[in-house]
């Protein structure tokens, strides 16, 4: 093996850390030894969702490098050091801090930093920028003591700004100097849509303003004053008025620079030195700068490719976006503007949803050169592959954008893309190699995802590649079938909708009318949770006795040996010293074998079919009810002591969760369900594990959803913050209800989040925005199940006819003598095989 | 000549579901399909879950054979025949029958 070549990256950002992850997994990684420096404190984080740092995620979820990145691929990190000048002559970088490394190749991923107009009074204390953690950390500081915020810059940066600044409580303003927001991406009429829709969420727009100077003012900290003589007081000032690439280490090593800042390259991502490469957004590939993720990852591909000596090039990209500010969708495609010679323009708009969609054509009609979609961007996948694919337009383009209103789709299958057809921009997937991974053995959406990594940046090709999917399945002769089982050709979700629309009330009324044959542990089960959910009769009725699973029939966990466990609930995991003494006293009395369990309760095994009755008289008397461990159902609410007695506590957490569990105590669902509240943010009830997890706030409480711990664990995803009870209520009742009439059978909510189409904002739009217009009905459901609601153990204590079932043979009063118990650590525990063989011959012996 | 025992009465049964009895100190699961008016008897014990469970599992049929889900790991086993459908194992087999609204077992032979 020969020496190995020395290899600088400069800057470790988004692009800088995409590129030691391509090299670390390519053919050109044996041949260098990677130095990085790293200017910021911390390594490298997702800039792309840096304004979820507001709603709670801290910079280690934003983390883009995983644990133990550095070492375990000899990669040496200079964190907290800049490189300052890169000596051509001596091939050295030089550092700040003094280092100096004798290079082979540099690559410059320095970034860009935001521009801030010079005007008089622009470095002011209380005048920040958006664009590290840092900043973000000094506007969350300054907006503690501030009512008011001025974004300067109404593009799709400053829009996010105003966002958070919304978010933090303040009264917020954008000031544009164009006459329109988004001037790069939306044309006029976009552009007003976009407007009226943030104007109705509390954001003063003011457009065609030159801010001249920023003062002293007279109610708040600041006064800007602009050109058209007025003035705006504000205690907060945001700058977001466009990035201006960092090229200053490149000036310092005389590498050419453009006119207007960026560091030349070419196709190769070479700069005018051709061991120096720049990518990112520092770079300057003809006269363009590239603001966006998708490109500067293509580039850094671009360069493994080149130092693999493999031939790529770097060709430009396309900056079409799709994202949601402030909740309102928008998007922009190619030439959205109409700039080609002869363009064609068709605009659709509804002003009562306030959805504007304009597309550009080529003069032919054949192609797509762009578009602009505000407030239902539902479009843009579509109309993404028809311009990057050059796919020929239909007869009548406007069919794209006009309201289907007959049954004819317009859509574009996804059987109409070529192979080659790019289907995640950033991770840049074809669909030829999602094929491949489907064909490979790839068919569900997680292992496709991991497998191909479509889908894991900015997530906007979900729906796409799920399309894909659904299509090559069906193709490879998967009929997808979703049929439950051989006796009902239907999903779990039209059971539940026949059982809603008919008011079908038993298995086997549905059975007969919409299924055949005896049914079978798998469709039996279903429907029995599907009724419950809907009607929530007594789970032991006779007609309902055949569909109840192993453990709901006895109203108790089964355990190995035919015996069963008792888990009675503890609200909250909250419990008195005596009702602790009942349990063990119970425990006793029976010879029982107790556990706390991972749920803040108490576990008693060992207990027979015909003592399950006792027992739970006993338990009863002293005011324990049904835990619903054997139900697919809601099991406990964790809580952690919050602020009644811990001294970090905001809220008590106690409290809210013995409401939620005294709330959805009971609920069935497609599988089980747990929640945790914690009182602050050190999260000691593990929340974010859990399907609904609350955690306290300064202002309310935050709510998580469809996290999971268990054999995958997710974590959960932030659905709202800041939420009063009232509204947190609300949304918890209609996330559930969602959940258990939409999900599979046996999904989880972390499961069911993974395959929804449109994920978490689909499920924010059903259920904050009312999308479906369901949210209603989701609230009266759950309020029928809550008014419903009983303790299954009191009901059945409370009729001799239920108790019947509870012995172990029809015929006799005898238990079941294969149950032999060992003592272990002083409480009792199945025998084994060996153990039970020694008792069995042991005790004829001892009759004798 | 079959030797029929008596178990107890119809009303003991529970429908689509099972009932466990002792016959001769032999533990046996007992099911009833009331809609076909149809019972079946097999013995109780679980030869893979090695625990005396059958009788609480769930009932119904795969293309057609009565069955039941052991509930313990889920393998099924034919009420005719008592044969596990997943693996190779046999549990007994019953036959049975109603006589004055009492439900009577007798082996099979
Ligand atoms: C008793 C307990 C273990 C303990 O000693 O601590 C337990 C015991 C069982 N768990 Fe669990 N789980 C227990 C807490 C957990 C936790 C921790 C938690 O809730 O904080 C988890 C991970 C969190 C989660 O669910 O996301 C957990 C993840 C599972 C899973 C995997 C679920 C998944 O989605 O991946 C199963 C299997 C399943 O449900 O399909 C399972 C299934 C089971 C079953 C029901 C298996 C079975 O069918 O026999 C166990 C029988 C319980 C019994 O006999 O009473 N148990 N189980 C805990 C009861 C908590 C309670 O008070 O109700
Ligand atoms: C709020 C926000 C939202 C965004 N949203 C989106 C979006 O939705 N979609 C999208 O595609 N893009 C988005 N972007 C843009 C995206 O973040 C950038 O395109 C991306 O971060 C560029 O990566 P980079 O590595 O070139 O630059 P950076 O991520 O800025 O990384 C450059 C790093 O190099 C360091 N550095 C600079 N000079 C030196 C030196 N001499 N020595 C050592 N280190 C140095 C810098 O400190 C920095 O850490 C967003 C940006 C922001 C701020
Ligand atoms: S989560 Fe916060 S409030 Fe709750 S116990 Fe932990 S530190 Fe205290
Ligand atoms: S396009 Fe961003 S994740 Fe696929």
């Amino acid at each position: 093996m020969g020496v190995k070549k020395t290899l600088v990256v400069i800057g470790n950002g988004m692009v800088g850390q995409n590129f030691l992850e391509t090299l670390v997994a390519s053919s050109a990684y044996a041949d260098y030894q990677v130095v990085t420096f790293c200017e910021e404190p911390r390594v490298a984080y997702d800039r792309v969702h840096l304004s979820e740092y507001f709603s709670g995620k801290s910079a280690d979820d934003l983390s883009l490098v995983e644990r133990g990145f550095f070492e375990n691929n000899n990669i040496t990190l200079h964190l907290g050091d800049r490189a300052v000048r890169i000596d051509r002559d001596k091939k050295q970088v030089l550092s700040q801090k003094g280092e100096r490394i004798a290079y082979d190749k540099v690559v410059i991923a320095s970034g860009s930093y935001p521009f801030v107009p010079p005007m008089p009074g622009h470095d002011r204390d209380g005048c920040l920028v958006y664009r590290t953690i840092e900043d973000l950390e000094a506007i969350t500081g300054a907006a503690k003591k501030a009512k008011t915020g001025v974004v300067v810059g109404g593009g799709l940066l400053g829009l996010e700004a105003a966002k958070a600044l919304t978010d933090l409580g303040l009264d917020t303003h954008v000031v544009e100097f164009a006459p329109r927001l988004m001037a790069v991406q939306l044309d006029e009429g976009g552009a007003a849509m976009l407007r009226s829709k943030i104007e109705a969420l509390g954001v003063m727009i003011h457009t065609s303003k030159n801010t001249q100077k920023i003062v002293d003012g007279d109610q708040a900290i600041h006064k800007m004053c602009f050109a058209d003589g007025e003035e705006l007081e504000t205690d907060i000032v945001l700058f977001s008025a466009g990035i201006r690439p960092r090229d200053d280490i490149a000036r310092e090593s005389f590498l050419e620079v453009g006119q207007r800042g960026g560091i030349v390259i070419d196709n190769q991502c070479l700069t005018s030195d051709s061991d120096i490469y720049a990518i990112g957004e520092c770079a300057l590939w003809n006269n363009q700068i590239f603001g966006l993720v998708a490109p500067g990852y293509q580039m850094a591909r671009t360069v493994v490719a080149h130092l693999e000596e493999k031939e790529a090039a770097f060709l430009g990209s396309d900056m079409s976006t799709k994202l949601k500010l402030m909740g309102v969708d928008v998007a922009s495609i190619g030439d959205a503007h109409a700039k080609t010679q002869g363009a064609l323009v068709y605009t659709y708009q509804d002003g009562s949803s306030e959805i504007y969609k304009r597309i550009v054509v080529s003069e032919d009609k054949k192609s797509l050169l762009g578009a602009v979609l505000v407030g239902d961007s539902a479009g843009y996948g579509t109309l993404l592959q028809y311009c990057l694919n050059g796919i020929e337009l239909p007869e009548n383009p406007d069919a794209l954008i006009l309201p289907s209103r007959s049954d004819e789709s317009v859509g574009l299958g996804p059987d109409a893309l070529p192979s080659t057809a790019q289907i995640c921009s950033c991770h840049d997937v074809s669909k030829g190699q999602v094929c491949e991974a489907i064909t490979a053995g790839c068919q569900d959406m997680g292992a496709l995802k991991s497998e191909t990594k479509a889908a894991t940046g900015c997530g906007g090709c979900t729906a796409l590649l799920k399309s894909v999917l659904d299509c090559e399945l069906d193709k490879l002769g998967f009929e997808v079938n979703t049929d439950i089982c051989e006796h009902f050709s239907h999903t779990r979700q039209d059971l539940y909708n026949l059982v809603m629309v008919d008011e079908i009330k038993t298995f086997d009324e549905l059975l007969t009318s919409h299924g055949r044959g005896r049914g079978c542990e798998v469709c039996r089960q279903a429907v029995g949770s599907i009724l419950a959910s809907y009607w929530n009769e007594y789970v032991l009725e006779k007609q309902h006795l055949g569909v109840q699973d192993t453990n709901d029939v006895y109203l108790a966990n089964m355990q190995k040996d035919g015996t069963y466990s008792i888990v009675p609930r503890v609200t909250g995991g909250e419990i008195t010293p005596d009702m602790l003494i009942a349990l063990g006293e119970v425990g006793k009395a029976y010879g029982l074998y107790t556990k706390i369990t991972g749920g803040q309760r108490v576990d008693l095994f060992g207990a027979q079919i015909n003592q399950l009755p006792a027992i739970w008289n006993e338990l009863i008397a002293v005011g324990f009810e049904s835990g619903h461990a054997y139900g697919k159902s809601l099991r406990t609410v964790k809580s952690c002591v919050g602020s009644t007695w811990c001294r970090f506590g905001l809220d008590d957490s106690v409290g809210l969760a013995i409401e939620l569990e005294n709330r959805y105590k009971g609920l069935r669902a497609p599988h089980k369900i747990k929640m945790a509240v914690s009182g602050c943010t050190r999260e000691c009830a593990e929340a974010q594990s859990k399907d609904i997890g609350v955690i306290a706030t300064e202002h309310g409480w935050n709510l998580y959803v469809c996290g999971n711990g268990g054999m995958k664990p997710r974590h959960a995803d932030l659905f709202a913050t800041n939420l009063d009870k009232e509204t947190l209520i609300k949304y918890i009742d209609r996330v559930l209800t969602f959940y258990v009439r939409t999900a599979d059978r046996l999904q989880r909510t972390s499961v069911w989040m993974e395959n929804m189409e449109g994920g978490l904002d689909y499920l924010k739009s059903v259920v904050i925005e009312d999308r479906l217009n369901s949210c209603e009905q989701l609230e009266q459901q759950m309020e029928y199940v809550i008014e419903t609601y009983q303790c299954e153990w009191k009901t059945t204590l409370e009729n001799p006819e239920h108790q019947k079932r509870f012995r172990h043979f029809v015929n006799s009063e005898q238990s079941d003598e294969r149950v032999v118990f060992v003592e272990e650590r002083g409480q009792v525990r199945p025998a084994n095989e060996q153990e039970r063989e020694q008792l069995v011959v042991m005790q004829p012996m001892e009759d004798a | 000549m079959t030797q029929w025992i008596d178990i107890c009465s119809v009303d003991d049964l529970q429908p689509n579901s099972g009932v466990c009895a002792l016959v001769n100190n032999q533990q046996v699961a007992i099911f009833y399909f009331p809609n076909e008016d149809k019972i079946y008897a097999i013995g109780n014990y679980d030869p893979i879950g090695k625990a005396n469970v059958l009788s609480r599992g769930m009932v119904g049929d795969i293309n057609g054979e009565p069955v039941v889900a052991s509930p313990l790991f889920k393998q099924h086993f034919s009420l005719q025949s008592g044969r596990c459908l997943e693996q190779d194992e046999q549990v007994p087999c019953y036959s049975v029958r109603v006589h004055d609204d009492r439900i009577e077992l007798a082996e099979k032979n």
